[in-house]
């Protein structure tokens, strides 16, 4: 079962097009990583699939609910506003730089939507967020305030926040750009160690090794475009695209 | 001066203390929501609305606030002998007292409140514009609606970035309530001015100095300890 659908997908910003024609899908407990260059629509794909920016045209469907959908006259329109904000509570997204509330505790910082968005009561949020804190090795944080932590806490932390939705699927957009390689490695273990439990993720990323370790597929976009996508043994073998190659040599190469 | 002489006229300005902090608080009590609704109705995506706000604000801040003052405490009696005024809006202001201390107080909040709601707006637009666009995202893909997001991640936040200057257009406000004297409204500068030709001495107007004094001093003190509790993030 495909938690996520995307076809045909395009977005532009006035007249400089930043997606076009991309389709993919996510299926149920799959692993899978974005790559490219800078600049390639890596993390444009992610915010248009979390509604962080309105995609132009193409269908996405995640968890079997449209989202965006191609009318009768060919345009693409999306769901209505309970439907959106009803999918926004499946999917879960990491950002780069954290984006914690710097004014809560980790603890509230974990709790508020649940209490606040799915009217849970305060004791069962709190129950679950402990319980996600010592998933993250962070249980002795949770009073401590989103500035007094490492940039690695803080984005084990927000990991935790996005878990505590109990998303569908977690997006992960450059979860690593901001941390320095050893706090890189104590993020890229929780991702992993997500990934063995079954969770579906989508993961835009510049850590070579992670993605061909860690992903099912990978996705290989330049230019707003998908130029290959498939299991790691392909992109990462003989049989990848001369661009795919050229992208590689320097990881395989090392 | 003998120090009965001087006692009597601190004893005076004690009395006199109480319309100078009714202005103060009333001030403060309505301007600072307005002020926030004011910021909000800046940053109105619908151009018009926008552009109505920033004209108002302008004027605010552009022209003196003893001119507006008078304006406002005048406009009652001038309206309605124009001949512009439509009848039920004469029939309406006819029935004002423009002699009552009841009238002439709220005209002087209501220029007050209409001036110091200009300057907090900008302050206010300052604060939520200096939050991070990636707090609304994360805010919005956690699922929280645009007024919990307003009021949980963003207004708390806000309120730390314009305490120190918010802070400082306070303690002004408590000096410009010595502009009421000018209408005239019995405060502390006006008692005082009143005081100088019976004394023959400039004491009632240092007197009253020290209160002003004394009054902000507290005020500093106070908006200091609030800087510390807020301090408790980054």
């Amino acid at each position: 079962m495909a938690v996520l659908e995307v076809r045909n997908l395009s977005k532009s910003f006035g007249n400089l097009e930043v997606l076009s024609d991309i389709s993919f899908e996510v299926k149920k407990g799959e692993a899978v990583a974005v790559i490219g260059p800078s600049g390639s629509g890596k993390s444009t794909l992610l915010r248009c699939i979390n509604q962080l920016e309105k995609a132009n045209g193409g269908t996405i469907r995640i968890c079997d609910t449209d989202m965006l959908s191609v009318n009768e006259n060919g345009k693409s329109v999306y769901a209505d506003k309970d439907t959106l904000r009803a999918i926004r509570l499946k999917t879960g997204l990491v950002f780069q730089n954290f984006n914690l509330f710097p004014h809560m505790t980790v603890l509230r910082n974990i709790t508020e939507a649940p209490v606040c968005v799915l009217k849970k009561s305060k004791e069962e949020a709190a129950a679950t967020a402990m319980e996600l804190l010592k998933k993250m090795g962070l249980e002795s944080k949770a009073k401590s305030y989103p500035c007094e932590l490492s940039g690695g806490q803080q984005q084990r932390v927000s990991i935790a926040r996005a878990l505590a939705l109990s998303p569908e699927i977690l997006f992960f957009d450059e979860p690593t750009s901001a941390l320095d390689p050893e706090l890189t490695g104590e993020i890229l273990k929780v991702i992993k160690e997500l990934a063995s439990e079954g969770m579906t993720m989508v993961i835009v990323t510049h850590e070579m090794g992670f993605a061909r370790d860690v992903a099912d597929k990978i996705i290989f976009m330049e230019g707003g475009y998908i130029v290959e996508q498939g299991g790691p043994e392909q992109l990462f073998g003989e049989s990848a695209s001369d661009r795919v190659k050229q992208f590689l040599q320097r990881f395989n190469n090392l | 001066m003998t120090s009965e002489q001087v006692g009597n006229l601190v004893g005076l300005m004690l009395q006199y203390t109480i319309p100078t902090l009714k202005i103060f608080f009333f001030t403060l009590l309505y301007s600072i929501p307005l002020g926030m609704v004011v910021a909000l109705l800046k940053m109105c995506r619908f151009k018009p609305i926008s552009w109505l706000t920033n004209i108002y604000i302008l004027i605010m801040r552009g022209t003196p606030l003893l001119l507006q003052l008078i304006v406002v405490q005048y406009s009652v009696p001038y309206i309605r002998i124009s001949d512009a005024c439509p009848e039920f809006l004469r029939d309406f202001l006819n029935k004002i007292d423009i002699r009552s201390e009841d009238y002439i107080f709220n005209m002087i909040l209501l220029a007050f409140v209409l001036n110091y709601a200009a300057y907090f707006a900008e302050i206010f637009r300052g604060g939520i514009e200096s939050i991070p666009k990636g707090q609304y995202e994360a805010a919005g893909a956690l699922g929280f609606g645009k007024a919990q997001t307003f009021f949980r991640v963003i207004l708390p936040q806000v309120v730390k970035r314009v305490v120190p200057a918010s802070s400082n257009e306070i303690i002004t406000l408590v000096k410009d309530t010595s502009l009421a004297s000018a209408i005239p409204y019995m405060e502390i500068m006006y008692i005082a001015k009143k005081q100088v030709p019976t004394y023959a001495s400039l004491l009632p107007l240092f007197i009253a100095g020290i209160f002003y004094f004394v009054i902000a001093m507290v005020l500093t003190v106070v908006f200091s300890a609030v800087e510390k509790k807020l301090d408790y993030y980054k």
